[in-house]
């Protein structure tokens, strides 16, 4: 109800002032987007609650219904073995946030611009290349 | 971000900006060369990667000083739209920042043969810290600055752990990193504040807002028109920064991570952490409290006071903790932490004589600190680790030449008359006396004498080396000491360095008073 | 930001003062910004004086950086209100501060796992072979 309230509120100030909402109302998009996504896993649980037959016997109650049955407790350490991948990735991903500043900047007006741009950029790939050829030939990559 | 702002009125980069950073253009490149020579060349050709790391030096050695010739009389050059300034400050440190690099690759190949570690990550590393506090010296903005500070540290780390079979090296890093990124944490937090109050992320333009905030026609709190206070959101952010800084250059109470990094890391990475990267971090620091912050000297939010409480607590707990030491590499720490206090009587004093005094004990400290541990590096074989105070006994029956040298350092490292240590002392203790007759004010003789009493007292564990080599009883061992070529010439030239400014300062002091010139300007013209 | 959400949330269950929480955050007040980031940055200092599991102490260091984040991204903010000519400055720092941090983060935890082969613990108390 008031969601809805405020919603028209904000619509409506949006229609006067040509869409610039200050920097926590635009946020809405995203608020919407999270109650579809609540919505959207719930409901099917819901309905399946209500919409499928119940049988309950002892055989369905186990753990794997067809299968050996677990020996130990499942909370138990394990190697992750792929943690140098993990770490790679880490930093990989990170240094890409540099490109979507560039991306948004990249194609202006002026064109002697966009030829430094994408000269800066073969640059720092350049560096970053150099880093997973290590990476690479080092076995990082490798599962070990 | 100037670069957006400017790029349709002026042009996106010159040559002339990349003239500027030639020296760390070399640097970087070569280091990406050396990482690649690690994968690409047999393990047992991997001291290659050292003598070309060792070249490459010399290239941006050559580089800057062609730079400065060219130069010299344009100082100061801004760079990239106010990210570098390339001066006499500048150029100094990176030369100093050089030598140590160049000593530290030349004392590590052997030592890495000894410990078995022998790669050429090693060398790449050495370099890309290099780079970072070359960009360090001539940084003169926020970012820049950040950016290059965490080059060096994130480097440092990945060195101290480099012995990583090594429990001492894990336990070393381990400590280090936890505290370094915290005390970066602190410093962030601190520039976040600086940026805020100032508007600006560039040094120049910190400087004049504080000049501003601080107005008397300014309202009572220096209110922005949000209606914040600015005069507190400035204390709180040098009280941050200063912070952040103490951590860097290991200045008490914030000192405890210095003496476990030292001991633990391999050794040559001791010698280079305690040399380099405390030159680069009092680089940062004087950077930062004069040109953007000296605006604050003798106002209400003086923080003179500040640093000379931290320089006169440094000095007492350095000095009087390396007493009772036995570990030497331990040992050296604190005696770093005390020298880290007298440096900062430089910055307490604030003139030209303490400008010079910093900038000579940073270049002496460098030399002796690296021959030091160059020493202690002959004495670790396969199987004796040579550490101990007490591992140098009869070391002047052994090898009497190392015994000599060993002894020239410790005696420099104390401050004795006619080495290099003297006249770094000189000048910086004669700053404070300077400051303190201009300012009419007792605290600085007090302060000058305070170090003086305890430079005294730093002699008798400095002594005491010589005592054991000298008067030592027995011979520690045997076994010959571990020395290469590269070793022997890195010790010859420490020493020649060592001795020429302390026989014959002359020429340094001129070009140090040359070169400084335009820093203490910066500083006086807020006065 | 949250706080102002849930606060909006709380008072949605009552009435008419929806509008004034409303009016609050259309102009999200500076000072506000910074007081929650000098909150996260002392929540993250305790945390590393406190704490004494090595994971836990880094994840507080990160609180530390976050903390300065929030106060560029404020600042930013603000300065771009009165028209200084460099407030993307502080939106620029902040994604340096997020990459120095992943890197800061994957050598601290190469550190971790070499000191873990070797000794078994991440626990700051039991790594005690330097002292003193």
């Amino acid at each position: 109800m008031m969601l809805s309230l405020i919603l028209q509120q904000e619509l409506a100030r949006m229609q006067t002032t040509g869409g610039v909402g200050s920097p926590v109302t635009a946020y809405w998009p995203i608020m919407v987007f999270l109650v579809v996504a609540i919505i959207f896993p719930v409901l099917p649980i819901v309905l399946g609650r209500f919409l499928r037959p119940m049988m309950y016997s002892k055989t369905k109650a186990r753990p794997y219904e067809c299968g050996i049955d677990p020996k130990t407790e499942a909370h138990d350490r394990f190697t992750v073995r792929y943690y140098i991948v993990a770490m790679l990735f880490l930093i990989f991903d990170v240094e890409t946030i540099f490109l979507l500043p560039w991306a948004i900047i990249f194609m202006g007006e002026d064109f002697t611009f966009t030829k430094f741009a994408l000269l800066e950029m073969f640059i720092f790939i350049g560096i970053l290349i150099v880093g997973y050829y290590y990476a690479w030939r080092k076995g990082a990559l490798e599962w070990a | 971000m100037f670069l957006l702002l400017q790029a349709n009125t002026t042009e996106l980069y010159s040559l002339r900006d990349l003239m500027l950073i030639a020296p760390e253009l070399i640097l970087t490149v070569c280091g990406c060369v050396a990482l690649v020579m690690e994968v690409v060349l047999p393990y047992r050709k991997s001291k290659w990667t050292a003598y070309f790391a060792l070249v490459s030096i010399g290239l941006a050695a050559a580089s800057l000083a062609s730079l400065y010739f060219a130069n010299r009389d344009l100082f100061p050059l801004d760079g990239f739209y106010g990210m570098l300034r390339i001066d006499g400050f500048a150029i100094l440190f990176k030369a100093i920042f050089l030598i140590g690099a160049a000593l530290t690759v030349a004392v590590s190949m052997r030592y890495l043969d000894v410990e078995g570690e022998q790669h050429g990550e090693y060398y790449a590393l050495v370099l890309f810290a290099t780079v970072g506090m070359m960009f360090l010296a001539c940084g003169f903005d926020l970012i820049s600055l950040y950016i290059s500070l965490e080059l060096m540290a994130l480097t440092f780390y990945v060195l101290v752990a480099f012995t990583k079979r090594e429990k001492r090296s894990n336990e070393a890093a381990m400590k280090y990193f936890l505290l370094g990124a915290f005390s970066s944490g602190i410093l962030l937090y601190g520039m976040s504040l600086l940026y805020g109050v100032a508007g600006s992320t560039n040094l120049g333009e910190i400087g004049r807002s504080i000049g501003v905030a601080l107005q008397p026609s300014v309202n009572e709190l220096g209110m922005m028109t949000s209606g914040i206070p600015l005069r507190p959101l400035i204390l709180l952010g040098v009280i941050a920064l200063s912070a952040g800084l103490f951590f860097k250059i290991s200045a008490v109470p914030f000192h405890m991570w210095a003496p476990d990094a030292y001991e633990g890391a391999p050794t040559p990475v001791t010698a280079f952490l305690s040399t380099g990267s405390k030159a680069a971090s009092f680089a940062l620091y004087l950077r930062i409290f004069t040109e953007a912050l000296g605006g604050l000297r003798g106002t209400a939010l003086d923080w003179a006071p500040l640093v000379a409480i931290v320089a006169a607590i440094t000095i007492l707990v350095g000095n009087w903790a390396a007493v009772t030491q036995e570990n030497s590499k331990r040992l050296l720490a604190y005696s770093s932490i005390s020298n880290a206090g007298y440096v900062l009587l430089g910055l307490v004093a604030g003139n030209s004589y303490g400008y010079i005094g910093i900038v000579i004990y940073l270049l002496v400290y460098t030399l002796m600190n690296i021959g030091a541990f160059g020493i202690i590096i002959s004495l670790r074989r396969r199987g004796i680790i040579g550490d101990n105070v007490n591992d140098m006994a009869g070391l002047a029956q052994k090898a009497p030449g190392m015994a000599a040298m060993m002894a020239i350092f410790m005696l420099s490292l104390g401050g004795l008359p006619a080495t290099g240590g003297f006249i770094g002392k000189y000048f910086l203790f004669g700053g404070l006396l300077q400051r303190g007759r201009l300012e009419e004010k007792s605290w600085y003789y007090w302060l000058a004498a305070w170090a003086i009493i305890n430079t005294v007292v730093s002699f008798y564990y400095y002594v005491r080396f010589i005592k054991v080599m000298y008067l030592g009883e027995r011979v520690a061992d045997d076994r010959p000491l571990a020395l290469s070529p590269a070793l022997r010439a890195a010790l010859v030239v420490s020493l020649i360095g060592v001795i020429i400014i302390g026989i014959y300062p002359q020429p340094f002091i001129d070009l140090a008073q040359k070169l400084i010139t335009p820093l203490t300007a910066g500083a006086l013209a807020f006065r | 930001m949250i706080n102002y959400l849930s606060l909006l949330i709380l008072q949605g269950a009552t009435d008419s003062r929806v509008s004034s929480a409303w009016d609050g955050i259309k102009q999200p007040d500076l000072s506000k910004f910074l007081v929650i980031a000098a909150l996260l940055f002392i929540i993250g200092v305790m945390g590393v004086l406190v704490r004494r599991n090595i994971i836990v102490i880094f994840m507080s260091i990160e609180l530390i950086l976050n903390a300065a984040n929030l106060n560029f991204i404020a600042f930013s903010r603000y300065l771009f209100n009165t028209g200084s000519p460099n407030a993307i400055a502080g939106q620029v720092f902040t994604v340096f501060i997020i990459v120095v941090a992943a890197a800061e983060a994957a050598i601290g935890l190469g550190i971790v796992i070499a000191l873990y082969r070797n000794r078994e613990t991440i626990w700051v108390d039991e790594i005690d072979l330097l002292k003193w």
